[in-house]
């Protein structure tokens, strides 16, 4: 049986000359297949809201439906956690979400999901919370610390209340990070495991007894197949629905809307 | 033990964890259910909450995934 992890293993696809760039040292610009799949991501989504705004019409064409729901799902998404200044936000919060779901899905379709690569993950995560930082000193300056001080908790609470406030704060990035490495990682490595076990019905010498075992295999790629869609689906709205969530506490530190 | 052997029991042991996340995430989503089929009208509106609590929840499972993977491939 192949290994099952062997699909999340970088190799060069197009090799370009390191550059010496000041300041960052040596870069190598090489393509890898990484890259390759983020790219193809980025041109799809790109190609597709071309298409959906291109000829504009006051009856919809199928393409400008696709643009024009997904564009109101992440608006009233954006507009429903963070309140009237999302707006500001959405920009990010949906390039965001349309990066991650077309990276998600061309893993289900293609050969490589960039998604499963801990660096991507990483960087999406440090992005976000680097903006949640920074939109929080511009906005609150030396307020930010209200942000582990919640407002009405007596003060022997907060002795308890702050360290914890402070340790989640510094985990988000993380969770951020590893919930979609972890989702999309496991998910194609469960699918890789199922489809060893039908290679494996016939030549692990039980006979006939393959067919069935095959088959059944055969049957839980199939409907992990339609759970990866769900799940990619549903991993790109959560790091769209905690983005919003974590600017929100930013942007409405100290007052609830 | 031979120490190979003991790597993959311990990274079997940890991903254990995600016991404890199968429990919450199944906790979420049965006490959302159990409101939705009393309110409906109600159900719509808190499917971000639902998904948020999900994800939240199902973090710490994620933890214990990826320790296990720590400990597989270290």
């Amino acid at each position: 049986m192949a290994s099952p992890m062997h699909q999340f293993e970088i190799q060069p696809v197009l090799a370009l000359p390191t550059v010496n760039i000041p300041g960052l040292g040596m870069i190598d610009l090489s393509i890898n297949n990484s890259i390759l799949s983020m790219l193809i991501a980025a041109g799809v989504v790109i190609v597709l809201m071309t298409l959906a705004t291109a000829r504009a019409a006051v009856v919809p064409g199928r393409v400008q439906v696709i643009g024009e729901g997904v564009f109101g799902y992440i608006d009233d998404l954006a507009t429903s956690i963070i309140g009237h200044e999302g707006r500001s936000f959405f920009p990010f919060v949906f390039t965001l979400f349309l990066f991650i779901l077309t990276m998600n899905f061309l893993g289900l379709f293609l050969m490589f999901t960039a998604t499963a690569q801990l660096a991507v993950t990483a960087t999406l995560a440090a992005m976000t919370i680097l903006l949640v930082l920074v939109v929080g000193f511009v906005r609150n300056g030396a307020n930010m610390y209200k942000l582990f001080v919640p407002a009405g908790v007596p003060w022997y609470m907060l002795i308890l209340v702050t360290p914890i406030e402070i340790i989640s704060f510094l985990l988000r990035p993380v969770t951020l990070a590893l919930r979609l490495f972890g989702n999309m990682l496991g998910g194609h490595v469960a699918l890789k495991v199922f489809a060893g076990f039908v290679a494996l019905a016939f030549g692990g010498g039980i006979g006939l007894l393959g067919i069935p075992v095959a088959t059944l295999s055969l049957g839980g790629i199939v409907a992990l197949t339609a759970l990866e869609f769900l799940v990619a689906f549903l991993q790109a709205f959560v790091f769209a629905v905690l983005t919003c969530v974590y600017l929100n506490d930013v942007v409405n530190l100290g007052h609830h809307h | 033990m031979d120490p190979a052997a003991a790597k993959y029991i311990g990274a079997g042991l940890a991903t254990l964890g995600m016991i404890g996340a199968g429990i919450g995430v199944g906790t979420i989503f049965g006490n959302f259910l159990s409101g939705a089929t009393r309110n409906p009208s109600a159900a719509g509106g808190q499917f971000t909450n639902l998904i948020l609590g999900a994800a939240l929840t199902e973090a710490l499972g994620i933890l214990a995934f990826v320790l296990g993977l720590v400990i597989l491939f270290s």
